[in-house]
């Protein structure tokens, strides 16, 4: 069909397809005070859970007096790991192949671990009962430093698994160690690195921070012990993996759970665990036979669940004299904390940070990676990024730079000339991934040209001899990034969370006046999926996203999925989707020939209808296809139209970006500001311009706070210093950059519409493109390295240490 | 805990009498016994503003209030600020401009924008960033909830000058 008619480009216009801006969907309810949050449910009779916590980082826990407690009015019980004991529930198996206390199990191992879980008729008076519990403790000595818990004859953290050579991760080599990973070739590499004219070398540390979404983690349990069944309403990311989860742990069977995570108030990454707040919740139900909620605080959120980062990388690398890369070698010490409940797919303990040899062709390469117990809480979540990707884009977009200041080269030039050609897609890593598309030179030019990069240089080369004579106290840093994303988990074969696939689903029912539902596997947590996905059905099965519901979240409703994270709703669930819309279609084309009285194959799918070839003015729409399918009885066909499709990717997708910005920075106040930002972004095929561009914006700002000023810091005893917005940035309207927004479009050729995903991209990017804007302010000055975030005081700091504030 | 207090609140034009513990959180008063869950809880120390209504002509953090600091006050949330069929042009901006994501946080902002337009109704870009200073989102960036403020003052501009 190639009918051009302005009536055919108002009917592509009507379906609000891919490619259009269209308006959310779910704002309505937003907007007007009516999205409904797990805090937001009330059930009859419900009561309210709440948290005694450790207040040492690790101790002994010799005693715990609940009797004060219990006394009080309105308290219901108090659950200790006594209790959770006999049912085998006071530890729990973590998603990394570890365990981790429910209730503390004779001793605290981080300061914020829970002890005692209280139940009682609201949440004032289980605050008080929290108080009027009484635990002993017997102080043991703090490691916050994993160096430190490596060392000979450093003080055993994990008794529990004293004498445990091995884990699940193979083997450990001292009682504090959990496992080290390796991939590549290490002999090719060092040998590579020993023979190099330039070696670069240098330790990078990723510190450790929080996704702080600003909704904490949440759970309504309700046991309806007449019909054994149980609801469970809470922040999930992936609702069907609790499940199976709450299943395997409570013995209750699956089909007997129903899970749902209603209106999310943002994730990234932070809703992917299983905390003990739900297990405790659930126990409380199934003990006092009604509702039970539990909502964390912002303290508790900061200090007990799921960190992010803490890795320190250890990196060289090498090269010829002209610049290209030759190796790459990089041991990182990951800091896990108290029990290794990191987010990962069960076979990689260090997620894919085995993509970090990033955009540039190196031959050979060699990662390990050691995981380290500590007195810090548990968790190791991909904050806004796809399984540890951020920490390898961090590391090999801070070597670049340090390897360009080694060979005293530009850094844009260094980039350039080490990109992987276009010429080389599908491009297989010297450390095992196989790079779907991409066109990196286009996109780099394109920015550098977008940012007048050269005039850039001109001015910064003159600020720098105007500082040198006195006449200003501030520098001018370039921020270069370019990165490359590995998202969209995964090929089933590889890939999976606690044993599940990391498949994905979508089930569509046309109903037969030509409107459509259709259920995913994922769940949004701000990502517009409602208004997206529906997008690539209408432009799939000839129905106007307008006339498409879609819904997620729900166990009982959806089909089986594994949720969203790690970018992996438009690689997987959008796939899924595209092709269930095409089983559709499939079938709704031998209905349009029947109704056509025509074969099958002389009719072709136009925009919103099937037209006989040739014939354009002989069709059927989509709605009268619709209706036919359950008023007809049409010979070799089932009654009614609906599909429903289990995708697994056969690869993972690879966004990639050019990210620049441009500060300006006082040496004797340590203050910056972000003069400009420049975003391009290349996810593939894009779906709806406005959404991404609202996550690219997103993104970017969380990647200004974790480079500027955002972390969780312990002092020596354990003590969290960073437990309230207080003291844990979160940047505001005022501080935060204004963004550019670009794009390149390089399709993936595995996934059925070219979509690769997008929300994580800009914080991958971002970190590095902020953070070497401030190491490249002070690069003419002889800066190599200094640790994020960058917060006034650590550039005053570098200021003083460069002996610049004379 | 203490004796229970006789409270009066006049909530999106409704009166509401009601018995309340002194130390007693004004956004609980509204989430949990007058089931106004528009406003959000997210930090309870004044910093994120998820909870921003407006009592007596002012825009403050209802984590930090007392119920009893309320007693007698006039407090609109953001289910006082426009209807399904009569939405307030923020409410419009918002959407319009693509100024939210998960909506946590929208309730809070729109609430604090009605009261920074009424303030100041034709604000330059840094007096809308700094206004909305106390209101915290981790998905937009701002950049298209500052984008909306700004498209709703022009807006509510323009029709205050075709009234006059």
């Amino acid at each position: 069909m190639n009918d051009l008619s302005p009536d055919r480009d108002d009917r592509i216009a009507n379906l609000k397809g891919l490619g259009c801006s269209r308006k959310r969907v779910e704002d309505a309810r937003f907007t007007q005070g009516k999205g409904n949050y797990v805090d937001d449910i009330k059930m009859p009779g419900m009561l309210h859970g709440d948290f005694v916590r450790s207040p040492y980082a690790h101790a002994r826990v010799v005693s715990i007096n609940i009797d004060a407690a219990m006394a009080l009015d309105g308290v219901v019980a108090v659950l200790t790991a006594k209790d959770l004991e006999p049912l085998g529930l006071h530890w729990m198996p973590t998603l990394a192949g570890d365990k981790q206390m429910v209730l503390a199990d004779g001793k605290v191992l981080f300061q914020g671990q829970e002890v005692a879980y209280v139940v009682a008729r609201d949440r004032y008076v289980a605050a008080d009962a929290v108080e009027l519990v009484e635990v002993d403790y017997e102080e043991l000595p703090v490691i916050v430093d994993p160096f430190k818990a490596l060392e000979p004859g450093a003080t055993v953290l994990r008794e529990d698994l004293e004498g445990q050579t091995s884990g699940a991760h193979g083997e450990r080599r001292h009682p504090n160690h959990i496992f080290l990973w390796e991939e590549g070739d290490k002999a090719a590499t060092e040998a590579v690195l020993d023979e190099a004219e330039v070696v670069a070398e240098e330790t990078i540390y990723y510190h450790r921070t929080h996704p702080c979404p600003l909704e904490t983690c949440g759970c309504v349990a309700s046991m309806d012990k007449v019909n054994g069944k149980l609801t469970l309403y809470g922040t999930f990311q992936a609702p069907h993996v609790v499940r199976t989860v709450a299943s395997l742990l409570s013995g209750i069977e699956e089909h007997n759970i129903r899970v749902v995570s209603p209106d999310i108030g943002g994730g990234f990454g932070n809703k992917v665990g299983v905390y003990p707040g739900y297990v405790c919740s659930i126990v409380a139900s199934i003990v006092t036979g009604k509702p039970v909620k539990w909502v964390e605080d912002r303290m508790e959120n900061l200090m007990a669940t799921a960190f992010a980062r803490d890795y320190w990388m250890k990196g060289r690398i090498s090269a010829t004299k002209e610049g290209k890369i030759t190796g790459l070698h990089c041991h990182v010490t990951a800091d896990h904390g108290a029990f290794d409940a990191c987010a990962d797919p069960t076979k990689f303990p260090a997620g894919f940070f085995h993509i970090c040899t990033g955009s540039y062709d190196i031959p050979v390469a060699y990662v390990g990676v050691d995981g380290v117990y500590t007195n810090k809480a548990p968790g190791g979540v991909a904050y806004r990024c796809s399984f540890r990707v951020t920490e390898a884009a961090y590391f090999i977009e801070r070597m670049i730079e340090v390897l360009a200041q080694e060979l005293n080269m530009d850094a844009a030039e260094l980039r350039r000339i080490n990109f992987i050609r276009k010429d080389q897609f599908p491009y297989h890593s010297a450390l095992g991934w196989e790079y779907d598309s991409g066109d990196y030179h286009t996109a780099w030019d394109k920015a550098l040209t977008a940012v007048n990069y050269d005039g850039l240089r001109a001015e910064q080369a003159e600020r720098v001899e105007a500082f040198k004579r006195g006449e200003t106290r501030k520098l001018m840093g370039i921020g270069l990034s370019f990165f490359t994303e590995i998202v969209g988990a995964g090929p089933v074969k590889n890939c999976d969370i606690l044993g599940m696939g990391m498949f994905d689903s979508c089930e569509i029912r046309i109903h037969p006046t030509g409107s459509a539902t259709a259920r995913l596997g994922t769940i949004s947590q701000g990502q517009g999926h409602a208004t997206t996905f529906a997008q690539i059905l209408a432009s799939e099965i000839g129905i106007s996203a307008d006339s498409i519901t879609i819904e997620e979240g729900d166990t009982d409703t959806a089909p089986y999925g594994l949720g969203t994270y790690g970018s992996r709703s438009t690689p997987v669930a959008g796939a899924a989707t595209a092709l269930a819309g095409r089983k559709i279609r499939a079938k709704a084309q031998m209905i349009a020939a029947y109704l056509l009285e025509v074969h099958d194959n002389d009719v072709e799918f136009d925009v919103d209808r099937f037209v006989v070839k040739g014939a354009p003015e002989r069709f059927k729409t989509m709605k009268e296809i619709a209706y036919a399918a359950y008023n007809q009885a049409i010979p070799g066909l089932e009654p009614g139209l609906e599909a429903v499709s289990y995708y697994d990717p056969p690869n993972m997708t690879y966004p990639f970006g050019a990210y620049i910005c441009v500060m300006d920075l006082d040496v004797d106040t340590g203050q910056t500001e972000i003069r400009q930002v420049y975003a391009l972004d290349d996810c593939g095929t894009r779906i709806n311009p406005m959404v991404i561009e609202g996550q690219v914006h997103g993104g970017l700002t969380e990647a200004y706070a974790i480079a500027m000023g955002q972390e969780i810091a312990y002092d020596e005893m354990g003590n969290c210093k960073t437990g309230t917005l207080m003291d844990f940035f979160l940047p505001t309207a005022v501080e935060t950059p204004h963004y550019t927004t670009d794009f390149t479009e390089t399709p993936s050729p595995h996934h059925p519409i070219g979509a690769k995903g997008v929300g994580e991209s800009p914080n991958v990017g971002g970190v590095p493109m902020f953070s070497n804007a401030v190491h490249d302010a002070f690069r003419a000055f002889g800066l190599r390295q200094s640790h994020m975030p960058h917060d006034h005081w650590r550039i005053w700091r570098i200021a003083e240490g460069l002996g610049l504030h004379g | 805990m203490s004796k229970k207090m006789q409270i009066t609140l006049t909530v999106n034009g409704e009166t509401q009498e009601l018995l309340a513990e002194p130390r007693e959180l004004l956004i609980y008063v509204l989430r949990e016994r007058l089931n106004i869950t528009g406003p959000h809880v997210g930090c309870e120390t004044s910093h994120c503003g998820a909870c921003t209504v407006t009592m007596d002509g002012k825009s403050v953090k209802s984590c930090t209030v007392f119920a009893a600091q309320a007693n007698g006050a006039e407090i609109t949330t953001i289910e006082g600020i426009g209807s399904p069929d009569s939405l307030h042009v923020l409410q419009n901006a918002f959407r319009e401009h693509h100024g939210l994501q998960c909506g946590f946080c929208t309730p809070g902002m729109i609430t604090r924008a009605t009261k920074l337009l009424e303030d100041n109704p034709n604000p330059t870009e840094e007096d809308v960033r700094f206004g909305m200073a106390g209101n915290l989102c981790r998905c937009t960036g701002y950049q298209n909830i500052v984008k909306s403020v700004l498209a709703a003052a022009t807006e509510l501009s323009a029709a205050k000058e075709a009234a006059e």
